[in-house]
């Protein structure tokens, strides 16, 4: 039996009083595309950040591989150098070329030669479309082009799982499909990927699993066909109903 | 519309600006002229404007000031050089997060409040004279050198909140994507955080060097003899105040091109935030 790409176990996070996560459970392998549905609110983005430490936990434990990346003394940056994550708001370095937001980690944190990082650079970045946007700053870009950027950037990293925090909700509705087909490819291409989104369509097309939160948990979790077309909890089949009404399944 | 309109409207508004742009002008023409006639009838002035205003004694004087403003020039590089990296120093130690960097952000914030509250001038006595008093072996008594170390002091601790509210104007969002990407804290300050935030706070720091370089007369009162202390001697030569304008005049000439520099680069910022371009 491999070994999983992630593990978690017991997660559990609050802020103040507010807990978020309640005791989240959850087995990524590698190569598998899990999503996460639920309402806002219901910790997805919480729980990406938590995977990735950008906040940090109050009980559980996480395991990127064979390495528990909670336990004490951990190097912070190394283990984040391996996790990519692609925020809502695309985060992009508003002062810096696209090449430039591209090649800042690999240089800075892996230490490569500008050279060499910036060959890497130009290569992602043709892959995806964005070849000729090497040299402008994110604010010249559209929405759809500045997350694909945005994208590449953590690819860069050469990351084994990649975080992906619904990563259209910031787009108008006619750039959502670019942003949304990179993902795809990256799915065909092999890329182990936990995405938060609530773009249902896509999360069926795409999902090998869904995991359905509600306040904290997750209360259900199976093949995309099952969860969305035939859930078995209640409360998942509430929601459902809400994004069918809304429209956007 | 009719194909009229926007003439007519057009009309008007230059009318309302044309009359706006001269009351503005005759309010300002009659207080300053107003102004000046009640200094011009005083019944002391033609004393006053001889003791102040007496142009043999201004020419006389001038170039020994410009001589002097040298060393205020000197004064101002020397300490704007030192005081750049250390505000910014003091200002990191402030943001330093956690348990762990309370003694350290403690002492930033301590000597922050601390030099902002007390008077420069009193700084610079302590120091321009309590210090060489002490005659510590190997411990510099020059004027001039307890002179940039006071001026130092005091604005690092401005020009460190002027910093502070730099770094904290770039959105969280910023560390929290650099940081994702395996930068370390450092970094992260800086390569994302301060590049931006130096930025936004460029009009916000030549103004507080505006500052610095008028200050630099206050070094006087501890024996450097700059432009304000030259004037001083002047005047008791000559018993006459008329270089001590000569000194206001100098600082004008020179600081008004930084002012206007200044008011230049946030035009510029506010164009291109604007245009959506590159900042």
């Amino acid at each position: 039996m491999t070994i999983p790409a992630l593990r978690i176990e017991g997660l559990h996070k609050s802020f103040g009083d507010l807990a978020v996560l309640r005791g989240i459970d959850m087995v990524v392998e590698e190569h598998e595309v899990v999503c996460l549905i639920g309402a806002s609110g219901s910790g997805k983005s919480t729980l990406l950040r938590c995977i990735n430490l950008l906040e940090p936990i109050d009980a559980g434990r996480i395991f990127i591989k064979d390495d528990e990346i909670t336990a004490d003394g951990v190097h912070l940056d190394r283990i984040r150098r391996r996790i990519g994550i692609v925020f809502q708001a695309f985060n992009l370095f508003p002062h810096m070329s696209v090449l430039d937001n591209v090649t800042l980690a690999p240089r800075k944190a892996l230490r490569l030669p500008r050279e060499q990082a910036e060959a890497d650079a130009t290569e992602l970045l043709a892959r995806f479309g964005l070849a000729d946007k090497r040299n402008e700053v994110p604010d010249r870009l559209s929405g759809g082009q500045q997350q694909r950027v945005a994208i590449v950037r953590a690819l860069a990293m050469k990351p084994d799982l990649l975080l992906l925090d619904e990563v259209t909700s910031a787009l108008d509705p006619e750039l959502v499909a670019e942003v949304l087909n990179v993902i795809r490819e990256l799915a065909v291409g092999g890329m182990t990927m936990v995405i938060a989104t609530h773009e249902m369509s896509f999360a069926r097309d795409i999902a090998d699993r869904v995991c359905f939160l509600d306040a904290g948990t997750i209360i259900e979790e199976g093949p995309p066909a099952q969860v969305l077309r035939d859930p078995t909890e209640a409360r998942t089949r509430q929601f459902l109903q809400r994004i069918i009404e809304a429209g956007r399944l | 519309m009719t194909p009229g309109a926007p003439p007519i409207v057009r009309r008007r508004r230059s009318t309302v600006a044309w009359r706006s742009t001269a009351v503005a002008l005759v309010s300002t023409t009659v207080v300053l002229g107003g102004l000046a006639w009640v200094v011009v009838n005083a019944p002391n002035w033609p004393e006053v404007q001889q003791d102040f205003l007496d142009g043999p004694i201004f020419w006389e004087s001038l170039p020994d000031l410009i001589a002097a403003f040298w060393t205020n020039i000197r004064l101002f590089l020397i300490a704007e050089a030192l005081v750049l990296p250390f505000g910014l120093l003091l200002a990191i130690m402030r943001g330093l997060p956690g348990p762990v960097f309370v003694p350290i952000r403690g002492l930033a914030t301590a000597y922050v409040d601390i030099f902002r509250a007390v008077p420069g001038i009193v700084v610079i006595y302590v120091l321009g004279f309590g210090v060489p008093g002490l005659q510590i072996p190997g411990v510099p008594n020059e004027a001039f050198f307890w002179a940039v170390v006071a001026l130092t002091l005091i604005y690092s601790a401005y020009v460190s909140e002027v910093y502070r509210a730099g770094i904290e104007s770039v959105h969280p969002s910023q560390d929290a994507a650099a940081r994702s990407l395996g930068l370390s804290r450092l970094q992260s300050m800086r390569h994302v955080i301060l590049p931006q935030a130096i930025r936004r706070v460029t009009p916000p720091l030549l103004n507080d060097f505006i500052g610095l370089q008028k200050d630099t007369v206050l070094v006087s009162f501890i024996g450097v003899v700059e432009i304000f202390r030259t004037a001083q001697i002047d005047q008791a030569a000559n018993f006459n105040f008329t270089p001590v304008i000569a000194v206001a005049l100098v600082f004008i000439v020179v600081t008004i091109p930084l002012a206007r520099f200044t008011d230049w680069l946030v035009a510029r910022d506010k164009r291109r935030a604007a245009a959506g371009g590159a900042r």
